[in-house]
């Protein structure tokens, strides 16, 4: 590809758009438009159907003033970092085991029995944990059955604990599969060489294997976080609506009271901090890193 | 040793994630309406009742439609998204593809009410088509994933052959890149398929008055009374989504090992 002269590189780069405008084309009318459009409603002010095109910062000033609002999405936050935490933490060890403890050949099965349960309905896997944790579930029948208590526990249902033990259930193989695969890219003779100079294999662990895996962490962190703030699900089955998230918040202003423009400044806020939270995770990597990646 | 801990951890682990899903068939075939322990006695009246209701069945029609429809449109476009990605250079590429995948970091329900609210604002009427609208978009970034991988691992001399010895771009991605990323075109339309039939928010909120299977699900759990014929569909469910996925695993490593190259495992 020596002669690749200006004329070739602009033949290469029409062609190369003109194969990817279909798709294109599709995420620039179906994706960019409209949420330049949720954008450009967040500015007007409105409710119960009626829009006035009056350019005013007021809703995000309610959004982010407002003390329902603010606990709503305070709640969204800590219920989405709990699972990521939660999430992130429980998976790397399998992560590691599959990595490093798991002959080649049958990595592939590991991975197939890890990603079996995300592919089943994710509705049903919910609900399914309402029936687990209800007041009259699974948990607290089997435990009356077997004579261990003799009311039905509380304490696990209806509350936050609760969406986080779902949520973490429900996104588990979103966080294993990032972290497997920075894992396998970790060079094994570096962990010999660390031994080799008399580090201790935990020590090992912490000062390569660790910092090493750290950006498959980070994509893990985020794989969990994004969807998870933004769930619908969850705080309606699991909440029993009591507990609702940015997303029930947002339904409850875009359709049931039908104002547009604050449902959009909430849609556009939960960007704002989908967007900020992950710079941070991501800076906060860098700065781990030093100036290495 | 320290490997043994992690086995036991790893299948614990492993027991969590399916312990959920094991409670399905024990309550499908459980003969009581309330979903408790001590379990009763085993009937199949559950899935006889399931497969009799008529919503249920026009609901699972029109998943059909949007999955089967929403699988072949995200694949093309995904082929065009993945060749153009692997294959060419040219301005504004980052920008492109960085929109194309951006429903992958996108929380569903901004997706799901940003395009609810233009097809409001433009008065189209939400149904079926609507949905699929929605399901190409947040597939295409899957299906572009898995082609992605499919055309890298092509090896650009068997292209540059094809032109020597006189055959035209199209005929040369017939004949013979085609052929080569076949199978990671089997697993992209499953992968969309199953993912667009699992899929909640954009058919609850996009659908209108049309009912599908999810949405159905929904709608039924409001009903103590439903919920064991809802349990019995999600057996079925489980082992079809189980069956589709073995399919896509069994294309995805013959694709590998047709274009020689190494298993790193894994859909994603």
């Amino acid at each position: 590809m020596a002669k690749s002269t200006s004329v070739l590189g602009r033949s290469e780069a029409r062609a190369g758009l003109l194969m990817i405008s279909p798709t294109a084309l599709y995420a620039v009318l179906l994706l960019a438009a409209p949420l330049a459009t949720v954008l450009l409603y967040s500015l007007a002010t409105g409710g119960r159907g009626v829009v006035t095109w009056d350019f005013s910062l007021a809703n995000y000033i309610e959004v982010w003033t407002g003390p329902v609002y603010r606990a709503i999405m305070l709640r969204s936050l800590l219920v989405a970092l709990s699972v990521t935490v939660v999430t992130v933490l429980i998976a790397y060890p399998i992560a590691y085991f599959v990595s490093f403890h798991v002959a080649p050949s049958k990595k592939s099965l590991w991975l197939f029995l890890i990603t079996i349960p995300f592919w089943t309905s994710y509705l049903i896997r919910v609900f399914l944990w309402k029936v687990i944790l209800g007041y009259n579930g699974v948990i607290n029948s089997g435990l009356m059955g077997i004579g261990i208590i003799d009311e039905p526990l509380t304490w696990i249902n209806y509350n936050v604990g609760a969406l986080v033990v779902t949520l973490a259930h429900a996104y588990a193989p979103f966080a294993i599969l990032p972290i497997f695969v920075a894992l396998e890219k970790i060079d094994r003779s570096l962990l010999e060489a660390g031994q080799d100079l008399g580090e201790s294999k935990l020590r090992t662990f912490w000062r390569v294997t660790l910092p090493l895996s750290m950006g498959g962490v980070i994509a893990a962190v985020l794989i969990v976080f994004i969807p998870t703030i933004g769930d619908y699900v969850t705080p309606d089955l699991i909440g029993g609506g009591k507990l609702p998230m940015i997303a029930n918040m947002m339904e409850v202003q875009m359709l049931k009271i039908n104002n547009k423009p604050l449902g959009s400044a909430i849609a556009v806020s939960a960007m704002l901090i989908v967007a900020l939270i992950s710079l941070a995770f991501v800076l906060v990597n860098r700065r781990f890193l030093g100036a290495g990646k | 040793m320290k490997s043994r801990g992690l086995k036991a951890y790893a299948i614990g682990y492993l027991i969590f994630l399916y312990a959920p899903i094991a409670l399905l068939p024990i309550f499908a075939f459980n003969d009581s309406r309330i979903i408790a322990f001590p379990l009763s006695g085993f009937t199949t009246n559950w899935f006889a009742e399931m497969w009799a209701d008529r919503q249920l069945w026009q609901a699972l029609k029109n998943s059909l439609v949007i999955s089967g429809s929403t699988a072949v449109i995200a694949t093309v476009l995904g082929v065009f998204g993945a060749r153009a990605s692997t294959r060419y250079a040219f301005p504004g590429k980052g920008g492109l593809v960085g929109l194309i995948m951006l429903p992958l970091v996108l929380p569903e329900m901004i997706v799901a009410m940003s395009l609810l609210v233009v097809l409001l604002a433009i008065s189209v009427p939400l149904s079926i088509f609507t949905v699929i609208l929605g399901h190409v978009l947040i597939t295409t970034p899957f299906a572009v994933a898995i082609l992605s991988s499919a055309f890298q691992s092509l090896d650009k001399s068997l292209e540059e052959a094809a032109y020597d010895l006189g055959e035209g771009p199209v005929s040369t991605f017939r004949l013979i890149i085609l052929p080569l990323v076949a199978p990671g075109i089997i697993s992209s339309l499953l992968i969309c398929f199953t993912i667009s039939l699992d899929e909640f928010i954009i058919a609850y909120f996009l659908a209108g008055a049309d009912t599908v299977l999810s949405s159905y699900i929904y709608s039924q759990f409001r009903f103590p009374a439903k919920v064991p014929a809802m349990l019995a569909l999600g057996t079925i469910l489980v082992l079809v989504s189980v069956t589709l996925l073995s399919i896509a695993e069994f294309f995805r490593r013959r694709g590998i090992a047709k274009t020689g190259g190494k298993d790193t495992g894994g859909f994603l």
